[in-house]
């Protein structure tokens, strides 16, 4: 079975890789650990072209950035497992670049989600049948877009962009000087997805 | 071997492996009912009353045993109010309270320096039943709608967990967020709503994180209890020297803390403490790795101290009765350099800890600063690396380290003096190194976690920062022209 689970293992378990099978002790020991590590960060990536993606609401969504106005946004999904697909203005009128097709924003949306969270969580999160069909982020597009998606639901756009603004909020929130026991829960770690 | 008359004092390293009585009893009832959370409590099957059972057994001899009897009742039977479920979540973290207990007076065996002189404070499990302040009825709205969707989920069980239920979270946060009285438990439930969020549907896991989540669940559980998050009430002041050990950082996704660990030497010539300095806050999934440092940087030059290795003057610092200094720029000045090394040689074993506030009594707030040398390094296939010291194995989690930083794993594998912190998780004992030290030729070498914290000219350090500050900059123009039209 495929899952789209994201779950990596602590150290000293034996293993890295949330794809391995663990022995019943592996995971029993880590069902009981307290700071086992669920969701890896986000890589680093350039953010102009498309300043917003995420793995949400069964979606791979985000924002891209027009090409040509500064001003404007473009708002894309691709669903799981049908890979339907929408793509239009921060004000709701519809994109004239894919003609039935994936757009180039959508493409870009594709490419950036995966230098984010790497390509094999991508692929599971999509719910791509045959993993080996998109051993690279061209392969992945050209796979869901073989399969000939219908046009999503566009009145999610609206949501999809409000999660946008809401994640800019995060920029203006102030530091804080008092301690967060709290994190101790979410430790940092090097370990790569 | 452990040289005995050099280092860090004497560390009892070797008693690290022995049992705990009481421990494994603690554990199976919280672990008892973590599996209960797994399916939830919407619809109780009988096999969840013995967990349920379990755990008002295992407090049946404290304060909370009438509560917690009640609320294991009414929630077997699937009647369970919101109340019910604090009950629940205080016995839990009374039990792990006394795991935590029980680990604290090992290490302290382990590390025999000075014992604080205060007393630990009130043992209960902190907060519940505190009266709510009427003033602040915006926070006990939000601390409400914050236990309403903790009782959801846990009615819902990990494995009915689902889109909708999870993104009921987004706008408590988002009102919570900005007020600094909740922000602990916004940060808590933001990093905890983002990873049940990407492990929907839960029909589907195959796997899950039991005890992380009930901890998440419990703590978050007691956090909306009005007065539960509050800073202590014994606070004083600190004036002296602070000695910088080392940088902890953690993170999630919209979230970053960076704590210090040092030890501050007061300048009345009182007993040195241990203390640390923290500096935290909520941040866009796109800022990771140097733009951790960057968006701390500003609002505390002790993190430039831990770079580059300097002493810092304090003129009445705040410091609560845990031993947190809450850092202000303004009290503190830079001093000379001062080698981490040498810190935890000379003043680290004169050094005594703070007590736990009763609320953060839990294994996974378990951090004591040690040095260690003299070991041998165990490398596994796999890469988990262990020190065996005194016949005693410690593991090392080695990659418990920021990206932005040069203490990587294969450092900490060839080192031959680690300062670390020494934790307990999954039922061990584990290191995690804050700095090495590695023989290069004739020389020491130390190599520090936290090396980059205030600024690095490293090559890839470098690089790394410009590309943090881009993506913050595109971030900050697209808020311009979007946030505030």
């Amino acid at each position: 079975m495929v899952t789209d689970r994201f779950i990596s293992v602590p150290p000293g378990l034996g293993e890295d890789s949330p794809f391995v099978c663990m022995g019943d002790g592996a995971l029993s020991l880590w069902e009981r650990s307290s700071t086992a590590r669920v969701m890896p960060s986000a890589r680093p990536r350039k953010l102009a072209k498309v300043p917003f993606v995420e793995l949400a609401d069964g979606r791979l969504q985000g924002v891209v950035s027009s090409g040509s106005d500064a001003r404007r946004v473009y708002v894309s999904s691709v669903e799981a497992g049908s890979y339907a697909f929408t793509c239009s203005t921060n004000n709701n009128r519809p994109c004239g670049g894919g003609r039935g097709w994936f757009c180039n924003h959508i493409r870009a949306l594709i490419g950036e989600a995966v230098l984010q969270y790497g390509l094999e969580r991508v692929t599971r999160y999509l719910k791509v049948e045959d993993p080996a069909d998109a051993p690279d982020v061209h392969s992945l597009t050209s796979a869901m877009a073989g399969t000939r998606p219908a046009q999503g639901d566009r009145s999610t756009a609206a949501q999809v962009f409000s999660r946008f603004l809401r994640h800019l909020a995060y920029l203006e929130l102030d530091p804080s000087t008092a301690p967060v026991p709290e994190m101790q829960w979410f430790p940092t770690t090097r370990a790569v997805a | 071997m452990v040289p005995d008359d050099e280092g860090g004092g004497l560390m009892r390293v070797d008693l690290l492996g022995d049992a705990i009585d009481g421990l494994d009893e603690a554990l199976t009832a919280v672990d008892g009912f973590d599996d209960v959370l797994v399916g939830g409590l919407l619809r109780p099957q009988p096999g969840q009353s013995d967990g349920l059972m379990g755990l008002a057994e295992a407090v049946a001899g404290t304060p909370l045993a009438s509560r917690v009897a009640e609320a294991a009742e009414k929630t077997a039977a699937g009647a369970a109010g919101e109340d019910h479920f604090v009950a629940l979540a205080a016995a839990r973290t009374a039990l792990l309270g006394s795991v935590h207990d029980a680990l604290a007076a090992r290490v302290e065996e382990v590390v025999d320096r000075p014992r604080a002189e205060e007393s630990a404070g009130e043992a209960a499990p902190g907060g519940v039943g505190d009266a709510g302040r009427g003033e602040e009825t915006q926070a006990s709205n939000l601390g409400a709608a914050a236990r309403s969707w903790l009782s959801d989920l846990a009615r819902a069980g990990w494995q009915g967990i689902d889109h909708d239920l999870v993104a009921e979270a987004a706008p408590v946060v988002s009102a919570m967020l900005p007020d600094p009285a909740l922000r602990r438990l916004a940060t808590l439930l933001d990093g905890f709503a983002g990873e049940l969020a990407a492990c929907c549907p839960g029909a589907g896991l195959e796997r899950i994180p039991v005890r992380r989540w009930a901890d998440l669940w419990s703590r978050a559980m007691l956090l909306t209890v009005p007065g539960a998050g509050s800073a202590s009430a014994g606070r004083g002041e600190a004036t002296g020297r602070l000695l910088p050990l080392g940088v902890d950082v953690q993170e999630h996704a919209t979230a970053v803390q960076a704590q210090v660990h040092g030890v501050f030497e007061p300048a009345d010539g009182g007993t040195p403490r241990l203390v640390r300095a923290s500096v935290s806050a909520p941040k866009p999934d796109t800022v990771v790795g140097a733009g951790l440092w960057q968006v701390l940087r500003p609002h505390m030059s002790l993190l430039t101290a831990v770079s580059e290795e300097r002493v810092m003057a304090l003129d009445a610092m705040p410091l609560t009765a845990e031993g947190d200094l809450i850092w202000d720029d303004g009290r503190a000045r830079m001093g000379d350099s001062a080698e981490v090394f040498t810190t935890a040689r000379v003043a680290l074993p004169t050094a005594a800890a703070f007590p736990t506030a009763p609320l953060d009594r839990h294994p996974a707030r378990l951090a004591v600063p040690v040095l260690l040398e003299g070991y041998a390094v165990e490398e596994g296939d796999d890469g988990a690396v262990a020190f065996e010291i005194a016949g005693q194995r410690l593991a090392v989690d080695a990659e418990r380290a920021p990206t932005a930083g040069p203490l990587t794993a294969e450092a900490v594998a060839s080192s031959a003096a680690c300062i670390g912190l020494l934790r307990w998780d999954a039922g061990e004992f584990l290191l995690q190194p804050l700095a090495v030290e590695r023989t290069v030729g004739k020389k020491s070498v130390a190599v520090h976690a936290g090396a980059w914290a205030g600024g690095t000219s490293d090559k890839a350090g470098v690089r790394a920062e410009k590309a943090a500050t881009d993506a913050v900059k595109v971030l900050r123009e697209r808020a311009g022209k979007l946030l505030r039209k």
